[in-house]
């Protein structure tokens, strides 16, 4: 089942993800996928993640496919023009893979090929429309295409920017343009997530919290300070700073944050940014 | 020189609808070279609206409306119809019209689309630019071009990447497109704009036109090349 139908009937859905590597050593992403095998609902497959190059996330869905995991093809408009996007979501339809989250993807200048040509011809909200287009058996030209592909869109969504209204407006537009999920980045405050759960009830689409496992209170910090839409609160930043087995903290942390949301939202994706191992521990903390 | 053409008469009703009492502006630089946005043009464009039953309040031909000082100065002498008005319509480049929204707190909306030509632009000093898409968005994004303002060109919103409201590309220094426009039209009461799901852009349109080549100093051009072969 796709994400979406899964939300529907009410699992409350467990996402992860793996980031392809810098090179053609697969091994070590396809152990970290086989440690969530059975316990988690999709794995993403991050496309040059922070514009830095590695392997593409299509060939990446495709080996957790033969797997037989369930893969989230995350596909960003940083790279490609219309032609390349809506080709590529081709390819991944006729290679098996069914979940596709459409990003815009970060700027090429905070990456590992900073004189790189930006391409955003899409941007997130057309790069659905373009998904669903084809679903309907269209291209954006409006040509007809020779069988339609069926996708479950997915996108994300900042609860923690400031202000939160561009947010929201932009959310009710991937609705619109067809998102059928959501995957958020990362929330450390319940409560105000809560609060942003109740101003998007209306738009009645699954919404899976995003987990970052912090590693110590100085990559909280350094997150607070540099990274965008992402804000840990001085306790949590005060817990990691005295935990003597930070990991454990982390994990610790990363159950607490899942057990506190699973009652306003439809599931969590976690993004364990390199302990990815540590995942099935996290779930284990959680109880799920 | 900045070559522009009208949008469509269909196009601009819509994006004056549900308001009555419009502005005209105009320049008397390349729009009015281009026959685009010079006197002429803005009477027939006054004449063309009150048949659709707009009511043109005032109208002001600005030489030129790529220089903001003098845009604030010569419209400060329009206070009074401005401010009675709903919107103003400029009737110019891009250039021109975040030039209007910059000094007017008013909605502004293109007449124009412009087209890029190549050759030397405008007098431009200002932080705006206009990348010439020939496809003018700035009607809804309160008169700020999000091609130019958004580190990445986005034209459908904010992604998640601004913080105090500064890119994180160079958050020292660069604002956030974005969160200029929601800022922008959140001021001017129309936020229902920053909704609307723009299609993806024709890139096409950034080629010019073959007959909108034939600027004065191409024409120039090839008749000294005639002259020498006589």
């Amino acid at each position: 089942m796709n994400i979406a139908e899964l939300a529907q009937n009410g699992k409350f859905v467990v996402t992860a993800e793996v980031g392809p590597p810098k090179g053609v050593e697969i091994e070590g992403m396809l152990e970290d996928a086989e440690l969530m095998r059975g316990r988690v609902d999709g794995i993403n497959a991050t496309d040059q993640q922070s514009s830095v190059m590695r392997l593409g996330s299509l060939a990446t869905c495709r080996l957790l496919k033969e797997k037989g995991l369930n893969p989230i093809f995350q596909v960003t408009c940083r790279d490609r023009n219309r032609i390349a996007l809506q080709s590529d979501l081709l390819s991944a339809y006729v290679l098996g893979i069914e979940n596709v989250l459409c990003l815009t993807g970060d700027f090429v200048a905070l990456g590992d090929h900073p004189q790189a040509k930006p391409v955003f011809d899409l941007d997130s909200v057309s790069l659905l429309l373009a998904a669903r287009e084809l679903g309907q058996g269209r291209d954006l030209s409006g040509n007809e295409l020779k069988g339609a592909p069926q996708f479950c869109l997915g996108a994300i969504v900042t609860p923690a920017a400031d202000p939160l209204e561009p947010q929201l407006i932009k959310m009710e537009k991937k609705v619109k343009a067809g998102a059928q999920f959501f995957q958020t980045q990362a929330v450390y405050e319940p409560d105000k997530f809560e609060e942003f759960m109740k101003a998007v009830a209306y738009l009645n689409v699954p919404v899976l919290a995003g987990i970052v496992m912090l590693r110590s209170a100085a990559m909280a910090r350094f997150m607070n300070k540099n990274v965008a839409g992402i804000y840990v609160p001085d306790n949590l930043i005060e817990e990691m700073d005295q935990a003597e087995n930070k990991a454990q903290k982390s994990i610790e942390i990363a159950a607490r944050l899942i057990n506190e949301m699973k009652p306003f939202c439809q599931g969590v994706h976690i993004m364990a940014i390199g302990w990815e191992k540590k995942v099935p521990q996290v779930l284990d903390a959680a109880g799920l | 020189m900045i070559i522009s053409e009208q949008k469509p008469l269909p196009e601009i009703l819509k994006f004056l609808e549900g308001e009555q009492r419009i502005f005209l502006v105009g320049c008397k630089g390349c729009a009015e070279a281009c026959y685009t946005g010079g006197e002429a043009q803005v009477m027939e464009m006054k004449q063309k609206l009150e048949e659709e039953g707009k009511t043109i309040v005032g109208h002001a031909v600005v030489d030129f409306l790529c220089d903001k000082a003098l845009v604030k100065f010569r419209l400060k002498a329009h206070e009074a119809e401005i401010n009675s008005a709903d919107s103003l319509l400029v009737m110019t480049c891009g250039l021109g019209v975040q030039a209007t929204s910059k000094v007017v707190d008013k909605v502004t909306h293109p007449a124009c689309n412009t087209i890029n030509v190549g050759g030397a632009r405008g007098e431009w000093r200002g932080e705006e630019r206009c990348l010439e898409c020939g496809e003018c968005l700035l009607d809804y994004t309160g008169g700020i071009c999000p091609l130019t303002a958004c580190t990445k060109g986005l034209i459908n919103g904010p992604c998640g990447g601004a913080k105090n409201g500064k890119c994180e590309f160079e958050p020292e220094t660069r604002d956030c497109g974005w969160h200029l426009i929601y800022e922008r039209l959140k001021k001017l009461n129309r936020l229902d704009k920053m909704k609307t799901i723009i299609s993806p852009k024709d890139y096409s349109k950034m080629q010019p036109p073959k007959n909108l080549r034939t600027t004065i100093m191409w024409a120039l051009e090839k008749e000294e090349k005639e002259a020498v072969k006589k």
